[in-house]
């Protein structure tokens, strides 16, 4: 087994799509929670493989599209400091600040460096001791563990020349929050594969109950989201509310125990704005006082302002599912990934944008 | 969100939140860290996200995968 | 090496200092020595020793072909070649896409100060190979020099003459509704390969970027009678840029197999590690040619003695000029340009 092949099997995706149409009797809306799935669905066109009352919703898991303006505008600010080397992940240099993109200050002399790891910046900091150097500590769940170890490893290590500006930011929150809307339009959740991978999938299981959804993790190949898809759907016409794992290689139900321990260690739950969500209780990761001496905010001065009233976007409508990219009468128009008007238009899993890119073939011009 | 894929470990080094190794991605080698596999060993498959496994590939639920699609005559 | 000023000059020559400095562009001496122990031995050629500002030559008859590429790579050298072999084959191929043997080449270096003088003989040493093995040759040349810090090691331009050998001019007017679209290899190796040098990859089996003359295939294809309606090779944009350029000059959908399109096992797993489309992904030596149907079996076998090639799809008759790409589930969707550089992604 290779754990990839197998997973793209055309006859399996085929079986698939045909065991969900017989399932299915009346009509499902089901979100996948995480941006990688978007891609992955829209890439292979499963979408177009699911009968009539089968919907995919499209959630807000993309730490690059719900990543607040102040926070951006603050990353901004701190590459653009004398002697700073900003180390980020390569999704977040093209994504517009109120004051400009990474990308911009880069072009324009600042030492914005796109690493493939947290620890690369750690390693940059030890090699470049007279060099202040930041790691943009953006992401999910999933992050948390590679971002916590940076800042142990560098505590560990006397460095005092590294620190992390954090938007960390959880899952089940944003699911609570999402139901929480009168009216959203969410029958089930496909859970983000990765993110159960770290946290495992407790945490589900009081929302599953008390919001009677299905929430099937489910991982990132073809099968896998089709799997996800099918248990889901199998749940709501049997008037069930479970949490399922469809993704077992990958998740156990209770994570990976040293990642949580981890992060707890380095990291504690506070309140975060969302990007197109609004603020969110308890739905983000902050560093523990002890590690304050790493923080950038503490560093460089604290994230200020909220965000932006919205403008023509409907970003976030797109990110609670209310709305589907085409919806938008911008879609394509005025908003392309060239000039994106939101955020979901410019990270390639952006719902918009993997719309945009990937968008089934209907034959008539676009 | 959190691109991760799955690579077999060639070689294990280091201890604790240093302990490393070197994964093989299908002919792509590439240096990860191991601290949150600590059970680990050379050959097993981890899945690696931002240079980092987050988990052990478990083998036999992968197999089990396909078993249930299989009894529910879902594939061949 | 440069001893013969009769010994009036530092005995130590200037060629033997390792590195360049600002006056070996500086038109003077210096400047001569290097283009004239480094440079031209490498490329020696008669209209090359007419040691003028330009090349002069008979035109011959029938279309000529002309193009220019400029060439800048990081790191210079990588696995499969260096910077020398891909601005030679850029030009080389460039003008075999226009059904045209290539000729006579010029290039023009810029060189950073402090360029290491043995690096610069590697290159150049390259592009001669290059333009030996499709019998083509560098005739004219220029060499500047910038300041530490204003160069990247080195920039190439190369621009090429070669003469149209097929009997129509391959052109993307002349693709018609029905052609069969042909890839010459499997896709992505040259951005794979220079990703992973800059990553710090490594690979069980070395990969190599895939920098070669198209010419000879395009030759052979020739020479078997294909009608060749147009060609392209993929360079940066890759596959996607190759036929999303195509399409939308002909105003023609393309229908694409996904499942056609050749991916080596490396480049494969390399993309899904750093969340790329290998549709996408740089190549240096591949191409896509567009020939009627009934020829598309005896072109593949052509181009298979060089490379493994496919079928890839057709031009159909809808006129929406989209690139349409079905999946194997059954699946279709339309391929778009990438909107710029191919960035690893961590979501």
């Amino acid at each position: 087994m290779r754990y990839s092949d197998e997973f793209r099997a055309p006859d399996a995706v085929a079986h698939l799509a045909k065991a969900i149409g017989e399932t299915v009797t009346r009509s499902w809306s089901i979100m996948e929670v995480c941006g990688g799935q978007t891609h992955a669905i829209m890439r292979f066109g499963l979408d177009q493989l699911l009968p009539e009352g089968v919907k995919l919703l499209h959630g807000p898991g993309c730490p690059v599209c719900v990543t607040p303006a102040a926070v951006l505008d603050k990353a901004v600010e701190i590459a653009g400091e004398p002697g700073v080397v900003f180390c980020t992940f390569a999704d977040m240099l093209p994504v517009p600040a109120t004051t400009g993109t990474l990308e911009e200050m880069k072009a324009s002399g600042a030492d914005v460096r796109p690493v493939y790891s947290p620890l690369d910046a750690v390693r940059i900091a030890s090699q470049e001791p007279d060099r202040e150097v930041v790691f943009f500590a953006v992401g999910f769940e999933t992050t948390a563990p590679a971002n916590a170890l940076a800042v142990r490893l560098a505590h560990d290590q006397g460095l005092r020349n590294f620190s992390v500006l954090v938007a960390q930011v959880l899952v089940p929150p944003a699911l609570e929050a999402l139901l929480a809307e009168p009216d959203h339009l969410i029958d089930g959740f496909l859970a983000a594969g990765h993110v159960c991978t770290v946290m495992g999938t407790s945490a589900y299981e009081p929302i599953s109950a008390t919001r009677h959804v299905p929430i099937v993790a489910t991982g990132f190949e073809p099968v896998d989201i089709l799997a996800g898809v099918l248990a889901a759907v199998r749940q709501l016409e049997a008037g069930e509310a479970r949490v399922e794992n469809v993704y077992e290689r990958a998740v156990a139900a209770a994570g990976n125990m040293s990642a949580r321990q981890l992060i707890e260690q380095v990291f504690t739950q506070v309140d975060r704005d969302w990007r197109g969500l609004g603020r969110i209780p308890a739905s983000g990761l902050a560093l523990r006082p002890e590690f304050k001496a790493f923080d950038a905010e503490h560093r460089f001065g604290p994230v200020d302002g909220h965000e932006p009233a919205g403008s023509q976007c409907i970003a976030g409508l797109v990110l609670q599912g209310k709305a589907r990219p085409d919806d938008c009468p911008a879609f394509g128009r005025e908003c392309t990934p060239q000039h994106p008007l939101g955020v979901t238009m410019v990270s390639s899993e952006g719902a918009c944008a993997a719309y945009h890119l990937y968008r089934k073939w209907e034959g008539a011009a676009v | 969100m959190c691109l991760a894929v799955p690579g077999r470990l060639t070689d294990i080094w280091g201890e604790g939140l240093e302990r490393t190794g070197r994964a093989d991605f299908g002919g792509v080698v590439r240096e990860v860290n191991l601290a949150f596999v600590p059970d680990a060993v050379v050959y097993d498959y981890v899945i690696v996200h931002v240079g980092v496994a987050i988990a052990r590939l478990d083998e036999a639920a992968a197999a089990r995968t396909f078993e249930t699609l299989n009894a529910a005559g879902i594939t061949e | 090496m440069s001893g013969d000023q009769a010994g009036l000059n530092c005995p130590l020559s200037d060629t033997d200092i390792p590195r360049i400095q600002m006056a070996h562009g500086g038109g003077g001496r210096m400047m001569q020595d290097l283009i004239r122990d480094i440079i031209m031995p490498a490329f020696r050629n008669p209209l090359l020793e007419q040691n003028h500002d330009g090349a002069i030559f008979p035109g011959g008859e029938g279309d000529l072909a002309f193009t220019t590429d400029g060439h800048v790579v990081q790191p210079l050298f990588f696995p499969g070649g260096d910077i020398g072999t891909l601005a030679i084959n850029g030009a080389v191929n460039d003008l075999a896409m226009c059904g045209a043997e290539p000729w006579q080449i010029a290039v023009s270096l810029i060189l950073e100060e402090g360029f290491p003088i043995n690096d610069l003989r590697t290159v150049i040493a390259s592009m001669a190979a290059a333009a030996a093995a499709v019998g083509a040759r560098v005739v004219t040349g220029d060499t500047k020099v910038v300041e530490r810090g204003k160069g990247d090691g080195l920039f190439v331009t190369t621009s090429g003459i070669g003469r149209v050998r097929t009997p129509a001019r391959p052109l993307p007017e002349a693709v018609q509704p029905g052609d069969a679209i042909l890839l010459s290899g499997d896709i992505g190796r040259h951005g794979i390969a220079i990703m992973a040098a800059r990553a710090g990859l490594s690979f069980d089996r070395p990969l190599e970027s895939d920098c070669a003359p198209l010419w000879p295939t395009v030759a052979a294809l020739i020479e078997h009678g294909i009608d060749l309606h147009c060609l392209r090779d993929l360079t940066r944009g890759g596959l996607t840029a190759g036929l999303v350029e195509i399409a939308e000059a002909i105003q023609l959908a393309l229908e694409v197999e996904t499942a056609a399109i050749p991916v080596s096992e490396p480049v494969r797993n390399a993309c899904e590690l750093f969340g790329l489309d290998p549709m996408h992904v740089a190549n240096e030596g591949r191409f896509i040619a567009y020939v009627p149907a009934n020829q598309a079996q005896e072109a593949v076998a052509i181009m298979h003695r060089f490379g493994g090639a496919r079928a890839i799809g057709r031009v159909s008759e809808d006129q929406t000029g989209a690139v349409v790409l079905k999946s194997p589930y059954g699946s279709s969707r339309r391929l778009r340009l990438p909107n710029g550089e191919q960035l690893p992604r961590i979501c």
